[in-house]
């Protein structure tokens, strides 16, 4: 198995905060370019990561139900409050005044909760008090040991 | 035409974004030292709690059934911050009024799709930020409060209500509005516009105006322009004394300058100050703001407000400034013309009425001169030779300065560490 990877630039640790340099253009690893010594832009992490400020909430995951789709205890999730859910997307909803973060999905005409982790069971959200809080759209997984997000 | 969007129960619906279970219960706010209530759910309304109770004075009874949380300033202020924020996307010509109020200009817009204008707005506030507001619409700011006050208690509005200057409607609802209910007629103007004759806000509307200036003010001259649907009153005169204090002030030439806006904010907070000791007031949070003219679509339009809670209630000046600076500094933007900036003191809080618990008696105001000045020494010593160089000795009182905040709820959005959890 191969991966494929493309070399953006240095990291410039004099930067500020969540702002890395670009460099001009792409180059292939091991064949420096004269160009990398142009920068051009800054890459935003934040406006990479959130199209909508006003309406983006960090949230904290706390459970194991979403380990499927690499959501872990512990985790920082970024919700987007002004999206429409769309089936097949991971939302938080209150559920009987808890929020709880799921794959949103359809079942025949029924909606469902769906857990990423065959331990858990589907929660049908007909008959129950349930409101929509938001659309994650993405999640943070520290890999460092250590390294708090 | 000018629309008042207001928060509904705006403290309480902050909370209820990060813990749903809150939702449908009687729900209370509580003043900085958690001494009074200042903002309550329609739940905790309706088992009689009132507005600036003391949360020790609650019936037991009730005490029982009701949630009382400490202020969460930090959360409201980013809260405020959100919803100004999907204002703005609505009309350029936003001012903020308080934490939870702000005016909109629509001029320029066609009349007839205002009502439907604001109904996508509410619903966006609701869906980005998860608070409900209410949106008044009329051609003066006093009209527009009024619609607002229908939006709130008439549920045939569906939140958003329109009140014609001239219309039959209006003309209904002011003959049995008691003038009373009119945004900054005060208890006291109330009553000697009786003695007067005057009793509802249409026989308001229909007074003399230069009559009425002589026997109060300008501002109830302008009342009753506003009444008849002219815009003539300034947010500046309308900020109810007790409970929020406002000094703001356009520039006479548009400014990037930042030495400008330190200089003007300092001028402002100690305007403020100077009013609030006046009234014997204490200030629990501050609030800075700035902001370009909205008439020059040709530069860039910014508009920005910071609430910052105070770390006890204070109408100390230079705590007051340093903290207005603090905000200015986290809030101004380099390369924008700025137009104006000013500052709110909020949730003011009586001298005399302090949570504090030591003082059995209100003060003498030989006493009091003398406790500030004894403050004001101390103060001086501690800063010019270094923080705690003198503390007071009594323990007791030392701890009741501490800010008692036992049922504050997390910074959900303001601290990594508090964050909102969601079940996964």
């Amino acid at each position: 198995m191969s991966i494929h990877l493309t070399v953006l630039g240095r990291v410039d640790t004099t930067a500020p905060p969540l702002k890395l340099p670009l460099a001009a253009g792409e180059v292939r690893a091991g064949f420096p370019s004269p160009a990398d010594d142009y920068l051009e832009a800054e890459l935003d992490l934040v406006a990479h990561l959130i199209q909508h400020p006003s309406a983006t909430y960090y949230l904290r995951s706390k459970g194991s139900s979403m380990t499927g789709v690499g959501i872990y205890d512990g985790d920082l999730l970024i919700v987007d409050r002004s999206l429409k859910p769309k089936p097949g997307h991971i939302i938080i909803m209150s559920v009987d005044g808890e929020l709880t973060c799921k794959r949103y999905d359809m079942m025949g005409n029924r909606h469902y909760l769906f857990a990423a982790n065959p331990e858990f069971r589907p929660i049908p959200l007909e008959g129950r008090e349930c409101q929509m809080w938001g659309v994650v759209t993405h999640n943070i997984h520290s890999l460092a040991p250590g390294f708090t997000v | 035409m000018i629309a008042l969007v207001d928060c509904n129960n705006f403290y309480v619906s902050c909370e209820r974004v990060f813990n749903p279970k809150l939702e449908g219960k009687p729900v209370g706010v509580m003043s900085n030292n958690d001494g009074c209530v200042v903002a309550r759910s329609t739940e905790i309304k309706q088992l009689g709690v009132a507005m600036g109770m003391p949360a020790h004075q609650i019936d037991p009874h009730v005490h029982r059934q009701c949630i009382l949380l400490s202020s969460n300033y930090a959360l409201y202020g980013d809260m405020s911050r959100r919803v100004t924020d999907v204002l703005s996307q609505h009309t350029p010509h936003v001012d903020i009024y308080s934490i939870d109020e702000s005016f909109l200009s629509f001029e320029g817009f066609e009349p007839q799709t205002l009502n439907e204008r604001c109904q996508v707005m509410r619903h966006q506030v609701r869906r980005d930020t998860g608070i409900p507001v209410s949106v008044g619409l009329s051609t003066s700011k006093t009209l527009a409060k009024i619609a607002n006050h229908r939006a709130k208690k008439e549920p045939h509005f569906n939140g958003v209500a329109i009140m014609e200057p001239d219309s039959d409607d209006t003309r209904a609802f002011l003959e049995q509005l008691p003038v009373t209910e009119i945004w900054g007629v005060a208890g006291r103007s109330a009553v000697r516009l009786q003695t007067l004759g005057i009793e509802t806000a249409w026989q308001l509307r229909n007074a003399a105006p230069k009559h009425l200036r002589k026997h109060f003010s300008v501002v109830m001259e302008r009342i009753i322009y506003e009444l008849q649907g002219q815009d003539c009153i300034t947010l500046d005169d309308m900020t109810q004394p007790k409970k929020q204090i406002m000094v703001s002030r356009s520039f006479g030439r548009l400014t990037n300058n930042k030495a400008d806006l330190h200089e003007a904010i300092r001028v402002h907070t100690s305007r403020a100050g100077e009013k609030l000791r006046k009234q014997q007031g204490l200030a629990q949070a501050i609030m800075v703001f700035v902001r370009t003219n909205r008439f020059r679509p040709d530069l860039p339009s910014y508009s920005k407000s910071l609430v910052i809670p105070l770390p006890h209630p204070t109408n100390d000046s230079r705590e007051l400034v340093r903290t207005a600076m603090a905000g200015l500094e986290s809030i101004f933007k380099p390369g924008i013309m700025y137009q104006k900036c000013g500052v709110m003191l909020m949730d003011l809080c009586d001298y005399g009425n302090e949570q504090l618990g030591l003082l059995a008696e209100p003060l003498s105001n030989e006493k009091r001169e003398r406790n500030e000045k004894l403050m004001a020494t101390l103060d001086k010593l501690n800063r010019e030779h270094g923080k705690n160089t003198v503390r007071l000795g009594m323990p007791r009182k030392s701890n009741a300065w501490e800010l008692r905040c036992e049922h504050r709820t997390p910074r959900y959005t303001t601290k990594w560490e508090e964050l909102a959890v969601v079940k996964t």
